[in-house]
């Protein structure tokens, strides 16, 4: 089963704005782009190039904020009441 | 700004719920912050929980809690691509189910604890993130939500392991991925009484799962599987540092784990309807941040308050401990006026006098000790390959089994090697 199939599973309150925020600069800079491996949600994903980032399925862990080398991200939770709502947990 | 609390605790888990309740009963005027929808919306775990702190603070919970089995039977795994050797615990009960685990779901568990909180006369307010704390000379006094203030005598940090407001009021000054476990699950839905056919458990009695070797390939950490009422939960913990660095994915890893024999008959015909992610704090005392200064309290994940021996994995009860200690230093305080880092001192008191900082401190050489690869990676398959040499018969004549097992440790490990990790072995579990 892919994590897109899972994270499809999960529900969640949409935030229209990304808690998340990626400093391309920064990141074009790393070669060992920990976060690709990192993310459990696979929120970042290794392109020809560069890595790109979406919030949307984020599990609100905060693993990339402590594997990124390079300082380049800004992080925060979703505002209140957003995000993944765990049915289960 | 009208209202003036005598504590705000931040984070509705079973730190924040514990001490919340703890204050409102004793009478203090306690407003509870959650960023979630409802307490439990953003929380996960294996999971069992233990009992003695959950009984001291509700002593009906039994009755009340939303739990979903009592741990009745608990494995011990070693797993290797070539098979698995599997240490089988099941006391023989007589009378209620043991206090030693109760298996929950967190989104149902820490919604009822905050009824509780609720009930004992705490205001709870959800889907809100606490986004600063409010300092004056360098003491907390109160936080900060968008561009509304709330201010109280004291603030309680029960924010979970990324201790974003801890780290803000300069408690802690960041985690490196080598102190942090990345735990990511998936909940499989099964009638119940398949899982009670294929675990080998009636009624509420439930089962609980480790296991330890190829699947998480050479990075600290292990399996397990937990079963609920009407599911399992299924999921991998790796230390975040290791996987990274190894290149890595614990989502490739669950995968993998499940479909190990061991794993994939127990979950068959399973229906996925969660999956999710969360950090455990597995640093122990050398990555707790400062506990306590004027006006302001850490406590559970917050303050890594977990411990994690390989058999002992314990968090929510350290979390609950903690909370209880912090109330009631703040409630002394009050009593006295007194919310400066001196007086607060008695919460670092309280936690050395309970288990909290005791268990910290008797584990300490734990989480360097978990590094030791060769826990993952062979161990298991000396302890498998041992026994597959003594159980075989191959038509020759046998060798006695203390032989077999000294030619497989000698070639795969070197005498030497075992014995040292044995040595530093005894002061890990």
């Amino acid at each position: 089963m892919k994590v897109e199939e899972k994270l499809a599973l999960n529900k969640y309150a949409p935030a229209t704005q990304a808690h998340i925020t990626v400093n391309k600069g920064l990141c074009a800079d790393c070669d060992l782009r920990p976060c690709v491996y990192g993310c459990p949600a696979d929120c970042f994903i290794l392109k020809e190039d560069h890595v790109s980032f979406s919030y949307e399925g984020c599990l609100e862990c905060g693993s990339c904020r402590i594997i990124c080398p390079k300082g380049a991200l800004q992080w925060a939770y979703p505002q209140g009441g957003f995000g993944i709502c765990l049915q289960y947990g | 700004m009208t209202e003036k609390f005598d504590a705000i605790v931040v984070g509705g888990g079973p730190a924040g719920c514990a001490s919340a309740c703890v204050m409102a009963k004793s009478g203090l005027n306690v407003l509870l912050f959650e960023r979630g929808q409802y307490a439990g919306a953003k929380n996960m775990w294996g999971g069992a929980f233990f009992g003695p702190q959950l009984k001291e603070l509700f002593p009906n919970f039994r009755e009340e809690a939303p739990v979903e089995r009592f741990v009745t039977r608990h494995t011990f795994s070693f797993l290797t691509k070539k098979g698995s050797t599997t240490l089988d615990f099941k006391p023989a009960f007589s009378g209620p189910p043991s206090d030693n685990g109760f298996i929950v779901m967190r989104a149902k568990f820490d919604k009822w604890l905050a009824k509780k909180v609720e009930q004992a006369g705490a205001i709870v307010v959800t889907s809100m993130l606490v986004d600063d704390l409010l300092l004056d000379g360098g003491r907390v006094t109160g936080v900060r939500i968008g561009k509304e203030e709330f201010s109280s005598d004291a603030v309680i940090l029960a924010e979970g392991v990324n201790g974003i407001l801890a780290q803000k009021a300069g408690l802690c000054s960041g985690v490196s991925a080598d102190n942090m476990k990345q735990g990511v699950k998936e909940v499989i839905a099964l009638p119940k009484q398949t899982i009670e056919d294929r675990f080998n458990v009636n009624g509420s009695e439930g089962a609980a799962m480790e296991f330890v070797g190829s699947c998480t390939r050479g990075v600290p950490g292990g399996g397990f599987l937990y079963t609920n009422k009407e599911s399992l939960s299924v999921g991998i913990v790796v230390e975040l540092g290791a996987l990274v660095k190894n290149r890595l994915k614990a989502s490739d890893l669950l995968e993998e784990f499940k479909e190990y024999p061991d794993v994939a008959r127990l979950i068959r015909g399973g229906k996925t309807v969660e999956y999710s992610a969360h950090l455990i704090p597995t640093g122990g005392l050398k990555m707790m941040p400062k506990l306590f200064s004027a006006g302001v309290l850490v406590a559970g994940d917050a303050a890594a308050l977990v411990l994690g021996t390989g058999l002992i994995l314990e968090g929510a009860n350290f979390a609950m401990a903690s909370g209880v200690a912090a109330a009631e230093t703040v409630i002394t305080a009050k009593k006295k006026n007194d919310f400066s880092e001196t007086a607060l001192r008695d919460y670092e008191r309280l936690l050395r006098e309970g288990f909290v900082l005791r268990d910290m401190h008797t584990f300490k050489e734990t989480p360097r000790l978990l590094k030791n690869t060769r826990i993952y990676d062979l161990y298991p398959e000396v302890v498998f390959e041992v026994l597959e040499n003594i159980l075989e018969n191959d038509g020759k004549p046998r060798t006695k089994a203390y032989k077999i097992a000294g030619k497989v440790i000698k070639t795969r490990v070197g005498f030497a090697r075992l014995l040292s990790d044995l040595w530093a072995m005894r002061k890990m579990t």
